[in-house]
């Protein structure tokens, strides 16, 4: 059913959120806030080394420390075939994940776990790592991408000989794969142009950022049984990847999901529960694992390093006729970056006839790349939309008209195959121009950028049930972990099904032995595809109380309505019955036929699109280099907004992750490859003090394929900042800032070299 | 028609990217890829998503292909 | 080593401990008093996720030795609602939706608290100011700020 075009009553409002009060008082149990009975206290051993063959492990002096109750290296995980299974997002190698998890052969990056202790505290656990004996034969590194690309860069994976090249390369290499996607002749419409942009770009690895550092609490039982509380964005995945790592059957493991601190993608696979598991089956206690900040900067994975070539060819008139990008991603010590999405995303607003994009997937020394809001597009839209910006002050254009003029709509197709539909870019686009930040002068001494965003959206498996409860309150569970306030929506989905008010459904989270298999949390799904499954299992549950209703006043089913929370006869012929709410009917449960409940599981298709445009006003301290944010507008599509603060608030919070990526964040390396800020203080997100209110608009172009509309949020709103930024930057300055982060000492030596 | 997107299907189609192979569903079509080029139909049911007719699907068997479907392959699309 | 017995007030009631001297408040409350209200994001002061308020003041509880509580007053988010009655901020925060993950939260209203009790009318740049030492990377601080300053409107009795 469909409910697009209905009077909503409870969809579209702000209830608070059903998990609010516990957040607020502290009451909400984290995984790290778990806590079982004699349990021990895990750690790792992480490499100091960047790259190094690891010639011996001796663990006997930490095994013989008191309070020590047992000691994990690579031995005591199973070997993998070079196979890949997809139980996660995007093909996982098991090999990689498994070698990543516990270092085999070589420690590919400083902060790779070599082995775990687990203890009776902390104190002693730190003590036992100090105690293990490893040696390291040393090897050159390297990390920079165009440097691990070189002829002569120390190569990291000997089996390594780059995918997509024809005929393969005999000699490994550091590329484990080249993708390609063309539409037309890029070269013949750059033959065609009048005006040609062209630039380099460079973008540096940045981590998700997540307050809550990963954290399992993992129980091996005497009989095989397993349980594990984790942070994690998919308690499934994180019981079939740890089956799969450990060569465990997978009911036998039942996994929790805690509430969790943030993930942003980079909570959506495992690093710490196959360590806890090997190290409870060990030891024969509980064993409860969380990273110290230091050890989330060093040995979990942030998003790519990236440099980027792009060319742009257009008509004096604004009409773009060929574009072209060379983009080379860091993959981290193992192959996987998200090449693939950073070569679809960046032109993918734009109707363009001639594309060329090239895409390379570099492996170095660092920790592996792990997912983070909307992997690689933010780096590719950053060159293509300061390009754009350059090109629109070239053609002396204003650059909202330069995006109008070449804009995807319904029917243009993409380079990578898909045909738009459905899409509200033109209207995104539309509500800049006639916003007050937009429509306002530039105030003295600021100057103004704009920026577009997209992201494809993701749909897949959910599964969820809704309980009528025996006084016609309704309880709803679905799979899918919260990590922003999913419950809220979910709850608002049913109780507009049913017809009752928001505060009559409650919405939990179930484990993975309490519901149908659910694909985790992200790729901004979860309103689309766990709100599909939620919505359907209301209608059926609304069926099923229609028929109880038929029974009770023994009239045929179909002569049944259901109208704002009651059964009612349908038309005076059925019957003068009074109507019967959900309290009523559910009384008579048991003699109607049992509990009354409907559990879902579906495989969602038809995720809709986002696009974004943000408008940015900087003021630029020529002195000091310090760019400050004076005012913040971020446009976006979400098809319907099912709780809007919740909407708003995604928003907002990519806009800000995405801020930090512009001005401030990134690794800093030392001469030996090891990270020189792995905490808050030198790895600088944005606090309070940074920022102005950041606007988000919401505009609403309904998504068909979803009962209420709606599109994926959480991602879109990363892409378009760093652009903005850097376009502000730009036209306050004269100075092009092609390379992140803007951070002062970067502007200033920009300023600097341009004479300023 | 099919036109293999992205480069990664060259390692089994010898460099080929555009290729006719007759299915009616998603499933058949795996089927026919695998028959001709071994390893690309299971590369593309574990690894790849598809684009049939403008429209992205990742694991659907049953979908539906009509004579002169324009079938894209692409990468499998991630998230955060 | 030798653990220390350390006598203290913990929002509002006597309590007692064992701690090792080296043990940090936010490891003495999480693990040995049972209050897992206040979180570590960094253990080195830098997020504020630990923010407990201290004979009056703010401090990130990673920073103080579990030792230093003797004979003081610590207040954590645990005992900032009264029984069932949430304080202004808490209600603000669950109105405007100024929490995602939640897991910055607890730092945020013991802060926001203190702000509140300091200062109760502060400008907008007074409370981003206050509040810089309490990283969110979820909601981009706008919905706090607003939380916020109508927590300290309702409180100055000017809202509801």
């Amino acid at each position: 059913m469909n409910y697009i075009d209905s009077n909503l009553k409870v969809v579209g409002t702000r209830p608070i959120r059903p998990d609010g009060v516990d957040k607020v008082t502290g009451r909400a149990v984290f995984a790290a806030d778990t806590r079982a009975s004699g349990m021990l206290w895990g750690k790792i051993l992480r490499s100091p080394h960047a790259h190094a063959r690891i010639v011996s492990i001796d663990t006997s002096k930490a095994e013989a420390l008191p309070g020590v109750r047992a000691v994990v290296t690579a031995k005591d995980f199973p070997e993998i075939a070079n196979e890949e299974a997809f139980v996660g997002e995007g093909p996982m190698n098991f090999r990689d994940l498994s070698c990543n998890v516990m270092a085999r052969t070589k420690a590919l990056y400083e902060g790779h776990a070599v082995a775990a202790v687990a203890a009776a505290t902390q104190a002693i656990a730190d003590e036992a790592l100090a105690l293990i004996d490893v040696k390291y034969d040393v090897l050159p590194f390297v990390i920079d991408v165009e440097e691990a690309m070189a002829d002569n860069a120390p190569v990291l994976h000997d089996d390594m000989f780059t995918a997509g090249v024809n005929p393969k390369p005999t000699k490994p290499s550091n590329v484990a794969k080249v993708v390609t996607f063309k539409k037309g002749d890029a070269e013949a419409g750059f033959k065609d142009a009048e005006i040609i942009v062209e630039g380099k770009y460079t973008t540096k690895p940045v981590h998700q950022g997540y307050i809550e550092p990963h954290a399992c609490l993992a129980t091996y039982a005497p009989d095989g049984q397993i349980t594990i509380h984790s942070s994690s964005q998919g308690h499934f995945m994180v019981r079939a990847y740890t089956a799969k790592l450990l060569g465990i059957d997978i009911a036998n493991i039942r996994c929790t999901p805690a509430e969790i601190g943030g993930g942003f993608g980079g909570k959506t696979l495992i690093y710490l529960e196959p360590v806890a598991v090997a190290l409870s089956r060990k030891s024969g206690k509980s064993v409860k694992m969380q990273m110290t900040r230091e050890d989330v900067f060093r040995g979990s994975g942030p998003t790519s390093g990236a440099s980027i070539d792009i060319k742009i060819g257009a008509k004096k008139d604004g009409t773009i006729v060929a574009a072209k990008q060379v983009l080379k991603f860091q993959a981290g010590a193992y192959a996987g970056s998200p090449i693939g999405p950073g070569c679809m995303c960046g032109f993918a607003l734009y109707d363009l006839p001639n594309i060329d994009v090239v895409g390379y997937d570099v492996v170095s020394n660092r920790p592996k790349v792990a997912a983070y809001r909307a992997p690689g597009a933010p780096i590719t839209s950053f060159a293509v939309e300061c390009a754009l910006d350059e090109l629109a002050e070239k053609l002396g254009m204003d650059p909202l008209t330069l995006r109008e003029k070449n804009a995807a709509k319904n029917g243009s197709k993409t380079h990578y195959g898909v045909t738009h539909n459905n899409i509200g870019f033109e209207q995104v686009l539309a509500a800049v121009k006639t916003h007050p930040h937009w429509k306002a002068p530039v105030p003295a001494g600021q100057a103004r950028g704009l920026a577009c965003g997209f992201w494809f959206n993701i749909c897949g498996e959910s599964s969820a049930t809704v309980h009528v409860n025996e006084d016609g309150t309704v309880t709803a569970a679905t799979g899918s972990p919260d990590i922003g306030g999913s419950r809220a929506s979910m709850g608002m989905m049913v109780a507009e099904v049913l017809g009752v008010k928001a505060d009559k459904v409650r919405t939990i989270v179930a484990d993975t032995g309490s519901i149908g298999f659910t694909f985790l949390t992200g790729g901004s799904r979860v309103t689309f595809a766990t709100g599909m499954a939620v919505t359907q299992a209301a209608e059926k549950v609304v069926e099923e109380l229609k028929k109880r209703a038929a029974m009770i006043w023994e009239i045929p089913a179909d002569a049944v309505e259901w109208k704002d929370g009651m059964a009612l006869p349908a038309g005076s012929n059925a019957g003068a019955f009074e109507p019967l709410d959900l309290a009523a009917i559910a009384l008579k449960a048991g003699r109607t036929g049992g509990p009354i409940n409907a559990e879902v599981s579906v495989n969602a298709q038809g995720a809709g699109a986002g696009f974004g445009a943000h408008i940015c006003d900087v003021t630029v301290d020529k002195e000091t280099g310090h760019v400050a944010i004076e005012r913040y507008t971020a446009v976006q599509d979400v098809g319907k907004a099912i709780h809007p603060s919740y909407v708003e608030g995604q928003i907002q919070g990519g806009a800000v992750q995405g801020i930090g990526w512009a001005l401030n964040e990134e690794y800093i390396y030392n001469d030996k490859g090891q990270l020189e800020n792995p905490g808050f203080l030198d790895y600088r997100c944005p606090v309070a003090s940074d920022l102005p209110m950041i606007e988000a608009v919401l505009v609403e172009v309904p998504n068909p394929r979803h009962p209420f509309g709606a599109r994926g949020v959480g991602e879109v709103p990363i892409v378009p900042p760093m652009a903005a930024i850097s376009n502000a930057i730009r036209r306050a300055t004269g100075v092009e800032m092609h390379d992140l982060p803007m951070s002062p000492p970067k502007v200033r030596a920009a300023l600097d070299a341009a004479g300023k | 028609m099919i036109i293999a997107s992205g480069g990664s299907c060259h390692q089994f189609t010898g460099g080929k990217t555009e290729f006719d192979v007759q299915a009616t569903t998603f499933r058949q079509l795996v089927r026919e890829l695998e028959q001709n080029y071994p390893g690309l139909g299971s590369q593309v049911e574990e690894g790849m998503a598809v684009a049939i007719d403008g429209e992205i699907f990742q694991d659907a068997y049953q979908v539906e292909l009509k004579p002169g479907s324009e079938i894209v392959l692409i990468p499998k699309i991630g998230g955060g | 080593m030798a653990k220390s017995y350390v006598s203290t007030t913990i929002n509002g009631e006597s309590a007692e401990y064992l701690c090792e001297p080296q043990q940090t408040l936010l490891d003495v409350l999480r693990d040995v008093v049972g209050l897992t209200g206040s979180k570590e994001g960094c253990a080195s002061g830098d997020c504020g996720a630990c923010t407990v308020i201290m004979d009056g003041a703010i401090v990130c509880s990673c920073l103080v030795l579990g030792v230093e509580a003797e004979g003081r007053t610590i207040t954590t988010v645990e005992g900032i609602a009264d029984g069932e009655k949430l304080h202004p901020v808490q209600q603000k925060f669950l109105e405007h939706a100024a929490l995602q993950c939640g897991f910055c939260t607890p730092g945020l209203i013991v802060a926001s608290k203190a702000l509140l009790d300091a200062n109760p009318n502060p400008t907008e740049t007074e409370a981003r100011y206050w509040l810089a030492g309490n990283l969110c990377r979820c909601t981009g601080y706008d919905k706090i700020i607003r939380a916020v300053m109508d927590a300290a409107a309702v409180m100055r009795g000017e809202a509801s």
